[in-house]
């Protein structure tokens, strides 16, 4: 009981700081590079505990997520939404990949998330984005290895199935 | 732990209501995003939800904002010292403009006096401190730490020392978005200053710039000309500056002449800014019928007596 309060607390910290991350500003120079981190973070949750991530979940973390970032509303649930659909589908195959592999895998997951948003923007009317937006799902995927070796240490150590 | 459960994660092949549920899902948001695009649901529900909302912009503005304390904190005496001295001589020198300035405005003043006009240079202004919190990428807004509260309202334009910063889009009860005049959505009206020649400025896609596009190919345009606000519009008071033209080519087409402009304020490193209180009087045309576009309270300001501003600057194009 008493663990299973510890793990629930845990799997909800780490999402609430994915999204608080989303919004703190990085120097204007390095602003291109920021990683998605909420979507960083779901995956991790979805691969190792899929029990506990399920596509309403995606679903309302996405809305608190546009709620947040206020550009429109269902935006970042249609892309999360879509990229944990994937990832639950073929966790069974991705957790046993190598770390190279599954880097490979979550920069495709985070390129398709950048397509997406791509689609969206351009059905709202806004203009279509230059170069430096592609950065991102790069130095998501990059810093996937050191993310997932860091929540697995925690989740270790708190002993959270 | 579970390593393969039948109903969400099968091996090699998906169930058919995983998808179905996924479709749900997707729908749901299309529904979101289009109702939210067409009537601005977002920020009403924001303004509902500012109590938990307001605290997390502060918490993730906090790592800025320590970081800028500790440069101060850290900074060497010399540096400071050598600032200090740098401000003291520009207060000074605009001090010696300002007196020489005050002569002109009285008479100015008396001048309006004359013609009937209510035009003042006074300014009616608010200072306001920036919170650092990125707000999406590809999009040029900032926020602020003031709000409804303090009397904020949608439509106020923001200046900083050197010129035109943007507009109030969004407001909440104790923070508000700002617009910048760089974003692709926003636009304002214009005048060159040298040539008097009136057309509008809009930012740029990568947000870097301003973008004149259409400027009737006999214009006379110049690399380094000033670009001031020209009160068309109603939104911005007229005689602000804008930006400097940096660039005039032919547009593609081959009907008008495009300039690109570097913004005048300080975009990037603006920690203060200032918050116009009197709004631009109406000039010109009555306002159109508006067929489609965000509801009449949030996309004119609430200024009691005045006409509603024609073409508000910053709709989107």
């Amino acid at each position: 009981m008493n663990r299973q309060r510890i793990a629930l607390y845990w799997f909800s910290a780490t999402i609430a700081v994915s999204l608080v991350a989303m919004l703190v500003p990085l120097p204007t120079v390095l602003q291109p590079f920021k990683p998605y981190w909420p979507a960083l973070v779901l995956l991790y949750w979805a691969l190792e505990s899929g029990e506990r991530v399920n596509l309403g979940l995606a679903f309302v973390v996405g809305l608190c997520a546009d709620l947040l970032d206020g550009v429109l509303l269902g935006e970042q649930a249609l892309r999360l939404t879509a990229l944990v659909f994937i990832a639950l589908r073929f966790r069974s195959r991705l957790r046993f990949f190598p770390m190279w592999q599954q880097t490979l895998a979550v920069l495709a997951l985070l390129l398709n998330d950048r397509i997406l948003l791509l689609i969206v923007r351009s059905f709202a009317g806004e203009a279509s984005p230059t170069l430096s937006w592609w950065f991102s799902p790069f130095v998501g995927a990059a810093l996937w290895p050191f993310l997932f070796l860091l929540l697995d240490d925690l989740r270790i150590r708190l002993r959270i199935a | 732990m579970a390593l393969n459960r039948e109903e969400s994660s099968p091996l090699f092949a998906g169930t058919v209501a995983g998808t179905l549920r996924l479709l749900a899902y997707l729908a749901l948001a299309m529904v979101l995003m289009v109702l939210d695009h067409r009537n601005g649901w977002t920020w009403r529900v924001r303004y509902a939800a500012a109590v938990v909302v307001e605290p997390l912009y502060r918490l993730a503005g906090a790592p800025s904002a320590g970081l800028h304390a500790l440069t101060v904190a850290f900074a060497e005496r010399k540096t400071l010292t050598e600032e200090n001295q740098r401000l003291r001589e520009d207060l000074l020198l605009a001090n010696a403009k300002l007196n020489r300035m005050a002569a002109v405005a009285e008479q100015n003043q008396r001048l309006k006096e004359l013609l009937d006009t209510q035009h003042s240079l006074e300014l009616n202004v608010q200072l306001a401190r920036v919170i650092g919190v990125d707000l999406g990428p590809g999009e040029d807004r900032i926020m602020l730490g003031v709000g409804a509260n303090s009397g904020i309202h949608v439509g106020q334009p923001v200046i900083d020392a050197r010129g035109v910063m943007g507009q109030v889009v969004h407001v909440l009860p104790s923070t508000s978005v700002v617009m910048l005049v760089t974003d692709p959505a926003h636009a304002v009206p214009v005048t060159i200053e040298r040539t008097g020649l009136r057309t509008i400025a809009y930012g740029t896609r990568d947000g870097s710039g301003l973008m004149l596009p259409d400027i009737p190919l006999a214009a006379d345009v110049r690399v380094g000309d000033r670009l001031l606000t020209s009160g068309l519009g109603g939104r911005f008071p007229p005689g602000f500056p804008v930006g400097t033209i940096r660039r005039v080519r032919p547009a593609p087409t081959g009907m008008f002449l495009e300039a690109t402009a570097q913004p005048a304020a300080d975009l990037d490193r603006s920690e203060d800014v200032l918050l116009l209180h009197d709004q631009a009087e109406p000039v010109g045309p009555p306002a159109p019928a508006v067929p489609a576009g965000p509801p009449a309270d949030l996309a004119m300001p609430a200024t009691s007596g005045t006409a509603p501003a024609p073409a508000a600057p910053g709709a989107t194009r």
